[in-house]
């Protein structure tokens, strides 16, 4: 079995290849990765399917990737995600 | 980004490979259909047969599975539509148009820049979408470490992780005893399961059941784990507060009455850093209802597709199977969708068995339905700061000032105090709301409104704004 | 069995309809508001509720808008903006060419004889107003006078107002007809369920005014102008006003059958970016059209570029209600003493309600209308005809 790690805010955190990124933090002992935009509560897993949008994180510069569908790879970089992701663009 | 689009008309594309869609699939394939097969995911099998999208993961989560000798036929049975070129995993439908007489399939690959729009034709449909975890709100559902207990079962058998170490389980049905069979098997502790039906209530439907042995068998097999990892299985008990700071720490849980209030004292308080929760399934009917197929209410007041006994929908040429026309199952599907596919490739099946094999499944599923209703107490428990809708944060108290201007149903809420305006459209508090206000206002809930969704699955404008010829996109 | 009477039933709940009841009440009408459906579930739920002058020359619709808007303005102070969640946030209209500039810079020129501010935008401070868009654009037009509210929101604040003042909002009702006594006055209105004494009646069904009007005796020839919106995920403010390109200001005014479509891009309150709009006569087609929402993202992107990055979450669409003249219909049917009309108010329903309402309320009172409503004489199609 291939061990590998991608790094999530600057650490490195370990996975099997198939692995999701949701799983391999969830395996970590990560349980949530992002804020909401009005009152800024954690959140991390919840439907594990792709079909909630609470797992969003950002992926190589990427936000609203969803952790449990998005594929774990060597190297990525992976950040925890304030509110819309795109505090950048605000004017 | 960018758009492809080839001109190969198939003859039957299927969408969804998970039980239903890989049995229409291959059906299909082997009356001779040429075959399209599109599913999101990386592997065929669905939520049932869900597989990791490695070998090596996939051999340390094969215990977990029951069937896998007919989930590796199923499979088999596709491997000429692969071999043809027909077969699109990882591309996620996100709507269905028609075009010359055909439909095409629109279907978005690859993440980031690489993101781009596949068009697949097709003469035929069948569309297999399956289902997700239908959810009520609790106070402090909304904190990390709470999860459906699908999506806690889909961490096991896609990618071999237990969500967490100390796990409750929760809700209702027969789909908690293998997630916490599942969870214990794999190393978890699982300091409890809480089915809030009473343990008589399968008696009233013993019909059924004895025509399903094998299910019963299954489940039967769940109850021998549990009780061999010593997890206690109490009925008519539910999970009705989550706490913590930043993360899941505890639950309460509490005993319930007939009437499906809590009865005095019973509450008790359990640590746990998971509570995988779920109230049965919400079918998918985005692609469906894009195409105006006509739907019903099901027994456990889902909103599900009307099917004729070929599956054939209200709109010629769509075949709808599995989750989709009702939620039955892993068995229910696989009949659902041989049928299907058989009839999209223009042969319908005359072998009797398998239909009368599908009623059979459909009375087993109405008796589980029956057997394990939402009881009705949880609406009596919300608290004015319990969070309904999860992405736009909308509580109940927020909710309940949408009364006075005249909000009267999941609508008319949604566009005063904005539940379901969220990343998810809806997918996870639409019934709830919809239950919400009924109880509020006595305007009975209408199913059709919070399912309609005109965008499955959300695109990047880039990829949408990008055609094969620019022109076509110019301004006028 | 029978309802209590009142002065007026207003049918639709839409945002000409609260208008008129609102209006209506505040002078000193009993009113009773029917609708099919929930408050604000039709048209008005399906559209940006912009209220705009800068897409109007000079003429009837821009007075009526003038009047609307400092009514909304009026009703805001009185009310709370975060009632109707009414934000003047401007419209920068933006010329995607060197022909379309110049054809901008004449339109505004003519506007301002009607009251319209419009300042010109120097192609190189058009980033100064709008820091997103894309770089190298001919120039535009500011409008400082372009307002925005929540549509459904406002038509439920002003039934709630309206309610305060007396009157009386009955949903999941479906109009009928109505009864006539034997100088052919209206009586009563009839619902599938009921019947609902009343002297008059005003029909603000919208886009199914036509059919309301025919059950009441009095056709209107209103019909459906399909548009589509795009949605995006939630943002955070990307954009301050309302932008959109000078060749909407042609298709609004045209009378083309077929598909237009230019780029109108906006905030909200809620995060989401709203993309439009597209103009299209296919009746009520209610099919996604996927044509129609490349085309809308292709523009789109074209002003602002970092939308191709931007998920797109959901559309809509509707129907917007047009009358051949591209005018609304307000005022008396003069062949059903009683009947009054207000609907047809195209893709300007939510600017030009308020002066809707009050003209309305004027002529059930018979007040002087503070405006001339020739232009909007429901008799006008019918004279014509004859
Ligand atoms: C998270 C989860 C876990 C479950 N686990 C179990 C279990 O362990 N045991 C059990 O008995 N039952 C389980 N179920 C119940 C499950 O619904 C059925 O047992 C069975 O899988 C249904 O088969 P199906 O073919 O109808 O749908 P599914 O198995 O759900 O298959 C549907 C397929 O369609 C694909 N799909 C859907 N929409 C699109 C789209 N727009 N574009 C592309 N692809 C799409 C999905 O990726 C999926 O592969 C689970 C359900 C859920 C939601
Ligand atoms: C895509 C799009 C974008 C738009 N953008 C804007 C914009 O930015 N700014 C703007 O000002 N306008 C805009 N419009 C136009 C605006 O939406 C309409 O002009 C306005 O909503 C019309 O309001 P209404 O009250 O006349 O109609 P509606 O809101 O449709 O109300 C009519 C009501 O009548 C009810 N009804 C119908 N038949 C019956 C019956 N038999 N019995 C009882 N009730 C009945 C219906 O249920 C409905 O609620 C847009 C329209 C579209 C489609
Ligand atoms: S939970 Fe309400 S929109 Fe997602």
């Amino acid at each position: 079995m291939t061990e590998q790690s991608f790094t999530f805010d600057g650490r490195p955190v370990a996975f099997r290849s198939g692995q999701s990124l949701g799983a391999a933090l969830t395996a970590a002992g990560v349980r949530s990765w992002r804020t909401t935009r009005a009152d800024g509560r954690p959140r991390g897993l919840f439907c594990g399917i792709g079909v909630c949008f609470d797992c969003l994180l950002v992926v190589d510069g990427r936000p609203n990737e969803r952790a449990c569908l998005q594929p774990a790879a060597a190297g990525m970089q992976v950040e925890s995600q304030e509110g819309t992701g795109h505090g950048h663009l605000e004017v | 980004m960018g758009t492809s689009r080839s001109d190969r008309v198939h003859d039957v594309v299927v969408v969804g490979a998970g039980p239903a869609g890989l049995a229409a699939a291959g059906r299909a394939a082997a009356l001779g259909a040429d075959v399209a097969l599109v599913d999101g995911a990386a592997v065929p099998g669905g939520q049932y047969w869900r597989q990791p999208a490695d070998d090596a993961l996939a051999g340390s989560v094969a215990s977990l599975h029951h069937g896998l000798a007919r989930y590796r036929r199923l499979v088999e049975r596709v491997r000429g539509i692969e071999a043809a070129g027909g077969w699109f995993p990882r591309h996620q439908v996100w709507t269905v148009t028609r075009e010359e007489g055909t439909f095409v399939v629109l279907a978005i690959t690859g993440t980031g820049a690489e993101e781009r729009e596949v068009g697949i034709r097709g003469r035929r449909l069948v569309l297999a979408p399956g289902a997700y975890d239908r959810q009520v709100p609790f106070p402090g559902w909304d904190l990390p470490g709470v999860m459906t207990a699908g999506g806690v079962q889909a961490l096991l058998k896609g990618h071999a992780v237990t969500a967490g170490r100390r796990v409750v389980v929760a809700g209702t049905g027969p789909f908690l005893l293998p997630v916490a069979a599942g969870l214990a098997e794999s190393g978890a502790t699982v300091a409890g399961v809480h089915e809030a039906a009473s343990p008589l209530a399968w008696g009233r439907h013993i019909g059924a059941v004895v025509r399903n042995v094998a299910k019963l068998g299954e489940g039967a097999g769940y109850v021998r784990t549990l009780a061999r990892h010593r997890v206690p299985v109490r009925t008519r008990s539910v999970v009705v507060a989550a706490h913590g700071e930043q993360v899941l720490e505890r639950l309460t849980v509490a005993r319930l009455a007939a009437d499906g209030s809590v009865l005095p004292g019973s509450r008790t308080t359990v640590a746990a850093d998971v509570l995988a929760v779920g109230w049965g399934f919400t079918p998918q009917l985005e692609l469906p209802m894009a195409l105006g197929c006509a739907t019903r209410v099901d027994v456990d007041g889902s909103l599900v597709c009307t099917v004729d006994d070929q599956q054939r929908s209200s709109v010629e040429g769509v075949f709808v199977a599995g989750e989709a026309c009702g939620i039955g199952g892993a068995d229910l599907a696989v009949v659902e969708g041989e049928i299907a596919g058989a009839a999209a490739a223009g042969t319908p099946l005359t072998d009797r068995r398998l239909l009368r094999r599908r009623l059979a499944l459909r009375r087993f599923a109405a008796a589980m339905h029956a057997a394990h209703p939402v009881p009705t107490g949880w609406i009596d428990r919300l608290t004015e700061d319990t969070v309904v809708c999860r992405c736009e944060e909308v509580t109940v108290g927020r909710l309940r000032s949408a009364l006075p201007l005249g909000a009267d149903d999941a609508r008319s809420a949604k566009l005063l105090a904005r539940p379901g305006m969220g990343w998810c459209q809806g997918r996870v508090c639409g019934y709830a709301v919809s239950c919400v206000m009924s109880a509020w206002t006595g305007v009975p809930p209408s199913p059709v409104s919070i399912a309609a969704r005109s965008v499955a699955s959300p695109l990047r404008l880039g990829t949408v704004a990008a055609t094969e010829d620019p022109s076509s996109a110019a301004e006028s | 069995m029978a309802e209590p009477g009142s002065d007026v039933v207003v049918v639709g709940a839409g945002i000409i309809g609260a208008a008129c009841a609102f209006f209506g009440a505040r002078a000193g009408l009993s009113i009773t508001v029917l609708d099919r459906g929930s408050v604000g579930g039709g048209t008005t739920s399906r559209c940006e509720g912009n209220i705009l002058v800068s897409d109007k020359g000079p003429g009837p619709e821009l007075d009526l808008a003038l009047a609307s808007r400092s009514l909304w303005l009026d009703l805001a102070a009185e009310h709370g903006a975060e009632r109707y969640e009414l934000e003047e946030k401007g419209g920068l209209v933006v010329a995607t060419s060197e022909a379309g500039l110049s054809s901008l810079r004449s339109f505004a020129a003519g506007q301002g004889t009607g009251g319209v501010i419009a300042e010109p935008v120097a192609s190189e401070r058009l980033r100064d107003h709008e820091p997103n868009l894309a770089a190298g654009l001919p120039g535009g037009a500011f409008y400082p006078q372009d307002m925005q509210v929540q549509p459904v929101l406002a038509a439920a604040s002003l039934l709630a107002a309206a309610r305060d003042l007396g009157a009386r909002v009955v949903t999941g009702e479906e109009v009928t007809g109505a009864l006539r006594g034997a100088d052919g006055r209206i009586t009563a209105v009839r619902t599938a369920r009921t019947t609902y004494p009343t002297a008059a009646v005003v029909n603000a069904a919208g886009t199914w005014g036509a059919v309301v009007g025919e059950r009441l005796g009095g056709t209107v020839p209103v019909l459906p102008r399909r548009g589509f919106i795009l949605v995006t995920e939630p943002l955070p403010r990307v954009v301050r006003h309302k932008v959109y390109s000078a060749d909407y200001v042609d298709n609004v005014a045209s009378g083309d059958a077929g598909l237009e479509t230019s780029a109108v891009v906006e905030g909200t309150r809620g995060g989401t970016v709203l993309i439009g709009a597209s103009r299209e006569r296919v009746g009520f087609d209610e099919t996604l059209s996927v044509e129609v929402l490349r085309r809308l993202a292709a523009q789109a992107v074209r002003l602002f570029p970092f939308l191709a990055q931007v998920r797109l979450m959901r559309s809509y669409r509707g129907f917007r209600p047009y009358c051949p003249d591209h005018l609304p219909v307000i005022g008396s049917d003069r062949r059903v003493p009683g009947l009054l009309h207000a609907c047809g108010h195209e893709g300007a329903g939510i600017g030009l309600a308020p002066a809707t309402g009050r003209l309305v309320a004027d002529l059930l009172t018979g007040a002087p209308p503070q405006l001339d409503p020739a232009a909007f004489d429901p008799m006008r199609f019918v004279l014509e005809d004859a």
